[in-house]
């Protein structure tokens, strides 16, 4: 293992850190939703360049394209679909102050 | 040196898996625990491909791929049983 490869596990490893850090202290279904969806395409995106760079030119490549461009495809859809429903589920975003009908 | 490598990383890993663990069980809302379902998933898919990157094996990565096809899918049918067919309710 080059340290480029080990650079992109580190990478990889951070975004899965954070944006799980993010899951879990952020306010909002929205804000959560937010962090998981861009930190786990990142973090699967890093590790499988990675792969690719540890692997060379083989078999192996062809197999890695896949995986990414299926990931690159499915996370937007699915943080789309999750978006949508809690939308239609009624949950509110999360505000700073109270709604101005509230404080009165 | 490249071994306790390998061992911080599944030590990340498993920290990550516990943040999204604590939102899975803690969660107010169903959609939250979905969301957390996702970051698992997305947190075992990257522990699977460095497994596969440590050990060197291949066939890992199909493994990998039969488990981003199925959290895919499984997001997918959660949300269909939210919508009731896909219609408002």
């Amino acid at each position: 293992m080059t340290w480029v490869v080990q650079a992109l596990m580190a990478l990889g490893l951070f975004f899965a850190v954070m944006g799980n850090l993010g899951v879990f202290r952020f306010p909002d279904v929205y804000t959560r939703l937010h962090a998981s969806s861009k930190c786990g395409t990142t973090s699967v995106f890093s590790v499988l360049l990675g792969c690719m760079l540890a692997e060379g030119l083989s078999a192996m490549t062809g197999k890695i394209i896949a995986i990414s461009i299926f990931f690159l495809i499915t996370t937007p859809v699915a943080a789309h679909i999750i978006g949508r429903c809690a939308w239609q589920r009624n949950v509110l975003p999360w505000r700073k102050q109270k709604p101005r009908s509230e404080q009165s | 040196m490249v071994d306790i490598l390998v061992h911080l990383a599944a030590l990340l890993a498993a920290a990550a898996l516990l943040l999204a663990l604590y939102r899975f069980i803690k969660g107010p809302t169903a959609v939250d625990r979905v969301i957390a379902f996702d970051g698992l998933t997305i947190v075992t898919i990257t522990a699977i491909l460095l497994g596969a990157l440590a050990e060197g094996r291949g066939i890992y990565l199909d493994v990998a791929l039969v488990y981003a096809v199925l959290g895919f899918v499984g997001i997918l049918a959660i949300a269909r049983y939210f919508f009731q067919g896909g219609k408002q309710q």
